[in-house]
């Protein structure tokens, strides 16, 4: 990164606020936004299985119990949740002394907690709603063959129930990645906090802002067709012959 | 100097607005409350302040009715452009970018800014040596922001927070080791809620970053209005007045930040 900055510092030469320094402060931000978000979607994604399984269990107590926690995070903005997680949690009395402390310190972890719940909030439905719209008769055949509840699941339902999941889940990255351009309240230097530091110095707002948009925007696309490729060659099956 | 965050209390500028300046003798002034210890109220509801009080001073000292409209800060400019009020004082910083719009007065505080640690902090001094590695908070965008990035970012660990409370909230949960705040808004949101002081000189230099100080908005035609301001002004400092209401509200002995130097 140090030598294509300086490779391209002469082409910077006229210009005020796109210096090398500023353009090394968006690469630090592009490298934190999409770290926070990759590893939020990645841990919420395995929490969102095994709960859109339970939700979809027969098992009142279960699937009541992980409505109720999806529906409290889906239910309420993100930024609060965010505020909960990075100045309420350090608040809990105690919570100083203890071992996880050097973690709720960091301001990454909480960012990690809250965006982690709510993703995995948002795709458990998701994947919920997947399995819920799984044909019967398919359901009913791998029964007929003798399969139990488990490898029903893990054979019949999960493969292609996910596979329907796919174009929903693709919206929800890219929700997240755009929803995690709150990080910068909680001190993380995320795209958009360095863009707002970029506007604060130089009082620049459309060069600032518009410059980071496109940042969000090539991810965006980068992410769309990810998807697209992987709905190809997934959804297969479903196309028109 | 000022965020933007307060919520605007456009129901009582219009209704002031809607009254017209009849003779020469009324000046309206458009304020934005609350910005402790500037401008705020007191519990039973009366609006005090350094800003106010010195106002008052200077509109008695001048032979001028003064009142005061509050207006939120987003709108504070343009509600003097549209004549809801004759002149702005609260807080504002005098810059170029303002002055192409609004005719400011002589300046008449420049607001230090300080360093902020707990009482029972490690760090004695404010050298790049002693800040090595702590974790210095700012709001985000302010001139404190700048100095502190362009002097300690390479040695420090800057957090911007969105307003100067969310730092006093993170000197509470120890994440942060210091704060580099402007001395008002910082000796209310830290010394005098709880265990905290400043260390080393409040600092008002470089003027690059810490700009001219405050000083009342006018419109560009009124002046003649200014010209009265800073006369009463000149007035006050002179027989002390200006100094009884900046030790009542910045303390006389040590951290007193230093009064504004006239034009």
């Amino acid at each position: 990164m140090q030598e294509l900055l300086q490779s391209i510092a002469p082409w910077l030469a006229d210009n005020a606020i796109f210096t090398p320094q500023t353009l090394a402060q968006y690469w630090e931000g592009f490298v934190n936004t999409v770290q926070l978000v990759f590893i939020s979607l990645v841990l919420g994604l395995i929490l969102a299985l095994p709960l859109s399984i339970g939700r979809a269990s027969r098992l009142k107590p279960l699937s009541l119990a992980i409505w109720v926690y999806t529906w409290v995070f889906r239910g309420t903005p993100l930024l609060v949740q965010l505020y909960i997680a990075y100045y309420g949690l350090a608040f809990i009395p105690g919570i100083q002394q203890s071992i996880v402390w050097p973690l709720i310190r960091d301001p990454l972890y909480p960012a990690l907690l809250a965006f982690m719940l709510n993703t995995a909030a948002y795709t458990t439905e998701i994947f919920y709603g997947a399995i819920k719209a799984t044909p019967r008769g398919e359901v009913e055949a791998a029964r007929a063959y003798g399969m139990s509840s488990l490898m029903a699941y893990r054979r019949i339902i999960l493969p292609s129930a996910l596979r329907r999941a796919l174009p929903a889940y693709g919206n929800e990255v890219i929700f997240m990645l755009h929803a995690s351009a709150i990080a910068s309240v909680v001190t993380i230097t995320d795209l958009t906090g360095v863009a707002y530091n970029v506007y604060a110095r130089f009082y620049a707002p459309f060069s600032a802002f518009i410059f980071v948009a496109l940042c969000y925007m090539v991810l965006s696309f980068a992410i769309q067709g990810a998807f697209k490729l992987l709905e190809k060659r997934m959804l297969v099956h479903l196309q028109p012959a | 100097m000022k965020k933007l965050l307060t919520i605007s209390l456009l129901s009582a500028a219009v209704a002031a607005g809607s009254a017209q300046a009849s003779d020469d003798n009324t000046v309206r002034i458009g304020v934005d409350v609350p910005y402790v210890p500037m401008e705020y109220r007191t519990p039973d509801g009366e609006l005090t302040g350094f800003d106010i009080e010195l106002g008052n001073a200077l509109c008695e000292q001048a032979k001028l009715q003064c009142s005061w409209v509050e207006q939120g800060w987003d709108g504070i400019i343009p509600g003097l452009l549209a004549r809801r009020y004759d002149a702005i004082m609260s807080s504002m910083t005098i810059n170029d970018e303002r002055r192409q719009q609004v005719l400011f007065s002589d300046p008449y505080i420049v607001p230090p800014s300080a360093w902020f640690v707990p009482d029972d902090s490690s760090i004695t001094g404010t050298s790049q040596q002693d800040m090595e590695g702590a974790n210095i908070g700012v709001q985000r965008g302010t001139v404190q922001d700048s100095y502190v990035t362009d002097n300690y970012g390479d040695v420090a660990n800057i957090q911007r927070y969105a307003s100067a409370d969310d730092v006093a909230v993170d000197m509470d949960t120890g994440r942060l080791d210091a704060a580099f705040l402007d001395y008002p808004t910082g000796e209310a949101a830290l010394v005098d809620e709880g265990n905290y002081k400043t260390i080393g000189e409040m600092l008002t230099e470089p003027k690059e970053y810490f700009g001219e100080g405050f000083g009342i908005a006018f419109r560009q035609r009124d002046e003649a209005l200014a010209d009265k301001f800073n006369q009463a002004l000149e007035t006050l400092r002179d027989n002390g007045t200006y100094d009884q209401l900046h030790d009542k509200y910045f303390g006389g002995g040590g951290g007193a930040p230093e009064p504004a130097s006239g034009s």
